[in-house]
């Protein structure tokens, strides 16, 4: 019984379970919260220059998204059930302030389902200005939703807004929870990488589709929009990156410690680049000398503080994993930008696309980039606040379910979510090859969640 | 003590917010059991079309009807939430694993090309029916049976595995089975047809019959093992009680006659009063034995804005819900453009005659393309498990 009674007193098993939903979800948010955008630009152009490519690629991104968002809706389900199932300690102590920005969050997603139901019953329905309209709420809400949800992971990292008498919630003031001092940094920081994933990954599709030769109208939209705004949101993150990570430094220095790897306080701290952590020394790492310092107060005298300045149990566990995963967010960060300058670059001289092979190679590999610096990032920022789930207020251990059955759930997530990856790769997949199979009766008598029925008057897909 | 204002009217809210799932979220269940139910591929087919066309639009926006009731226990009620997350971790984990399976299998259906997939996954999706309701419903009767304590161990096993526990879960897939097919008599009427109008009223008063049968035997059996809740149900919540027995009986005189005009408000009123009634008589106890309202509840500031967001969301949502549902019921096409003429706007390739197989021209793959392997890799292994047939 050793290991195994060990592995289910441990919040490991919760943690897993919570990291796995949550990194499953939070990709799918993205679509939730960018793709609206990038279809309704599509429709605009549309509608303004009577364009049918870009009118299709509306009308198909919709359909997309609405497979999106009803696998997203199902997943959000999971993580909103797991918050209790997993975190009782949590909820029972903190329910009532972590609970206000979910609540606000749960409004926006509803007003977001409804408006998706009636944009795709709206196709062919509405006039076409009344029914981009009809659109604009969902993107609205989708980066309003996002907002709160993420005002709620803030509290976590920077916890206000309530009064502690005898280890209960006494006051609770609704307005310094949803604005904590991390709101600022955190909520943009992740709208923004919405905007890049979605951005990128659209445009990937439509990069591949051009590299196998594809290269009508249909698909250099299909490149250039969602590509667009993918690629006016990489420079504000990079530098909202910049700001956030000298609040990190400031607000949690001990997790600041661990992405840099800075093991003692002090002046002239160098910035590794690379590396791992094994015994208290850094391997395969650059270091170069006092940049660490300079980056978190502009002078190689600024003082940053070091894991040693907290007892060992209070560090966060795996500094190596922290670090790498900030350095694989910042590098892909970088190199995302660059790539979006080059075109952007081009389309300034020359006011047409870039598509040569060695442009849409890389164009079609930033979606993959994208996802994985954004999963880097929230790797950093969760780990980073162990032992803590509310910063210097409540360890993760305490939060833990007492009920055991954790060791099942986490194996029957994993199995699950990898079927939901399958599924939400897969059905994309499916209608664009249906798309393109030349038989436009089958797209239109296409179903899809939300969607309304087939017009009567077509056969029905086999 | 006794509670605060605001307290009373956040637990109304939460009780409001549950109603409208067990009739929206409920009927959607229902549906999955009629689906379930309707018999072979073919024999089925008329049923499970009109179960799906008039779910489709809306049940996703049904089901946040439930993030709503959780997300309001849990700020509202925090150490409540926190005991009856511990304590059924068992049944809450079932049921949550329905929903998922319902929702993936939802999302699935309508894409999957195959008639075997489509059959796996409406079995996904109807198994799930089942399961949700069930299990919820044990959540319920473990909580009106004072069997959850403040602050548990871990599970308690005792607790949604007791008879009263079982049978609150069959009263809820009955009744779920019930509501969906009251409503999928309307749909039915709306569209006219003629036959599944007999067809859903029969079930309707079937599963009406059963769900009346299973209120009496758990009303009777919640005497003995919840004298509280009991005692609070023929007390302060009678009313309520007869109001529900009085709309229950009505819409089986309804459908008797054929009356249909008030039909869905009566059948809607059977269930809604009935949640309410427990809620009226559990008062003024969170976890009957256990926890109180007052000793429960957040901190008012946190009641507050709980009680604005729900005004806020009344206004919104409210709206925005009508709006998609009269769109629902409109059922016509104004607007003549087509996909098909976009496509061949946008010169995608004209349709061609005869419908041939997608003869691509295989395109001069570019070597650079194959180092996309990452992509392609994933792409063929998804495309060859969805092309291949599946093997049982």
């Amino acid at each position: 019984m050793g290991l195994g009674a060990q592995l289910v007193a441990s919040p490991l098993p919760a943690r897993s379970q919570m990291a796995s939903s949550l990194g499953f979800h939070i990709i799918l948010a993205c679509f939730g919260i960018a793709l609206p955008a990038a279809t309704l630009i599509a429709e605009w152009i549309g509608i303004r220059r009577g364009d049918a490519a870009a009118l299709l690629l509306a009308r198909r991104w919709s359909k997309v998204m609405a497979v999106l968002v009803a696998v997203g809706a199902v997943s959000g389900t999971v993580l909103s059930y797991e918050m209790g199932l997993l975190w009782p300690g949590l909820m029972g102590r903190f329910g009532a302030t972590i609970g206000i920005p979910f609540t606000i969050e749960g409004i926006f997603f509803f007003l977001e389902a409804i408006f998706l139901g009636v944009y795709l019953y709206g196709w062919r329905r509405m006039s076409p200005w009344a029914h981009w309209w009809s659109g604009v709420p969902m993107a609205v809400a989708g980066v309003l939703g996002a907002l709160s949800v993420v005002a709620a992971n803030s509290w976590m990292n920077a916890p206000a807004g309530f009064t502690l008498s005898h280890g209960r919630i006494s006051k609770v003031d609704p307005l310094s929870v949803y604005f904590n001092a991390a709101t600022p940094y955190q909520t943009p920081h992740m709208v923004l990488a919405a905007y890049m994933v979605t951005g990128y990954v659209v445009a990937g599709v439509y990069a591949a589709g051009l590299l196998r030769g594809r290269r009508d109208r249909y698909h250099r939209l299909g490149l250039a929009i969602p590509f667009s705004l993918a690629a006016i949101a990489t420079p504000l993150q990079v530098m909202m990156g910049d700001i956030i990570t000298r609040f990190v430094a400031s607000n949690q220095p001990v997790k600041f410690a661990a992405m840099e790897f800075v093991a003692r306080t002090g002046r002239e701290v160098p910035e590794y680049v690379g590396g791992i952590l094994l015994n208290g020394r850094v391997y395969f790492g650059t270091a170069i000398p006092a940049l660490d310092s300079i980056l978190v107060g502009f002078s190689p005298r600024t003082r940053v503080i070091g894991w040693d300045s907290v007892p060992p149990d209070r560090r966060p566990p795996v500094p190596t994993l922290i670090h790498l995963s900030f350095d694989v967010m910042v590098g892909l960060g970088f190199l995302l930008l660059a790539v979006a300058a080059w075109q952007g670059w081009w389309w300034w001289l020359h006011r047409r696309l870039l598509l040569t092979r060695w442009f849409l190679v890389p164009a079609a590999l930033g979606g993959v980039a994208a996802v994985i610096a954004m999963e880097a990032g929230w790797t950093v920022t969760e780990v980073g606040r162990q032992p803590w789930i509310v910063y210097h207020v409540m360890l993760t251990s305490s939060a833990v379910t007492r009920a055991s059955g954790v060791v099942v759930t986490l194996t029957v997530i994993l199995i699950l979510y990898a079927v939901m990856t399958v599924v939400s790769i897969g059905i994309p997949m499916l209608m664009s090859r249906r798309w393109r199979a030349e038989r436009p009766a089958d797209e239109e008598a296409e179903r899809v969640p939300y969607g309304p029925p087939p017009p009567p008057a077509m056969p029905r897909a086999p | 003590m006794s509670p605060s204002p605001e307290a009373i009217a956040t637990a109304a809210v939460m009780f409001v917010a549950l109603a409208a799932y067990a009739l929206f979220g409920g009927a959607d269940f229902g549906g999955g059991i009629w689906d379930l139910l309707a018999g072979g591929t073919r024999r089925g087919a008329a049923a499970r079309e009109l179960i799906d066309e008039s779910i489709t639009p809306v049940w996703e926006a049904n089901h946040v009807w439930l993030i709503f009731v959780l997300v309001l226990l849990w700020t509202g009620f925090p150490p409540a939430f926190a005991a009856i997350m511990t304590a059924l971790f068992i049944p809450l984990s079932l049921s949550l694993l329905g929903i998922f399976l319902r929702g993936v299998g939802f999302a699935f259906r309508h894409t999957a090309e195959r008639l075997r997939m489509q059959q796996l996954t409406g079995a996904m999706f109807a198994a799930a029916s089942l399961i949700t309701p069930f299990f919820l419903g044990t959540v319920i009767g473990a909580v009106a049976t004072g069997q959850v304590p403040v602050r548990p161990a871990g599970n308690v096993l005792a607790a949604w595995t007791s008879l009263t526990a079982v049978l609150t879960g069959a009263l809820f897939v009955a009744a779920c089975a019930y509501i969906s097919a009251v409503f999928l008599v309307l749909e039915a009427r709306l569209r006219g047809h003629q036959e599944l109008i007999r067809y859903f009223l029969l079930r309707a008063t079937g599963a009406g019959v059963l769900t009346g049968a299973l209120g009496a035997v758990t009303f009777a059996e919640l005497s003995r093992s919840a004298p509280h809740v009991f005692a609070g149900l023929t007390g302060r919540a009678l009313p309520l009680v007869a109001v529900s027995i009085a709309a229950g009986v009505a819409v089986l005189a309804m459908i008797w006659l054929r009356w249909f005009p008030g039909l869905r408000v009566t059948a809607a009123i059977a269930v809604a009063a009935v949640v309410w009634g427990w809620g009226l008589a559990q008062y003024p106890d969170l976890l009957p034995g256990s926890l109180t309202l007052a000793a429960g509840s957040a901190p008012s500031g946190a009641l507050l804005a709980e009680l604005v967001i729900a005004g806020a969301a009344a206004l919104t949502v409210g709206p925005a819900f009508g709006l998609l549902y009269w769109l629902q019921q409109r059922r016509l096409l104004t607007h003549p453009e087509s996909d098909t003429e976009l496509r061949r706007g946008a010169q995608l390739a004209a349709a061609r005659a005869g419908g041939q197989p997608p003869t691509a021209p295989a395109p001069a793959a570019p070597r650079i393309t194959t180092s996309l392997v990452l992509a392609a890799v994933a792409i063929k292994a998804i495309k060859d498990l969805f092309s291949r047939p599946r093997r049982r």
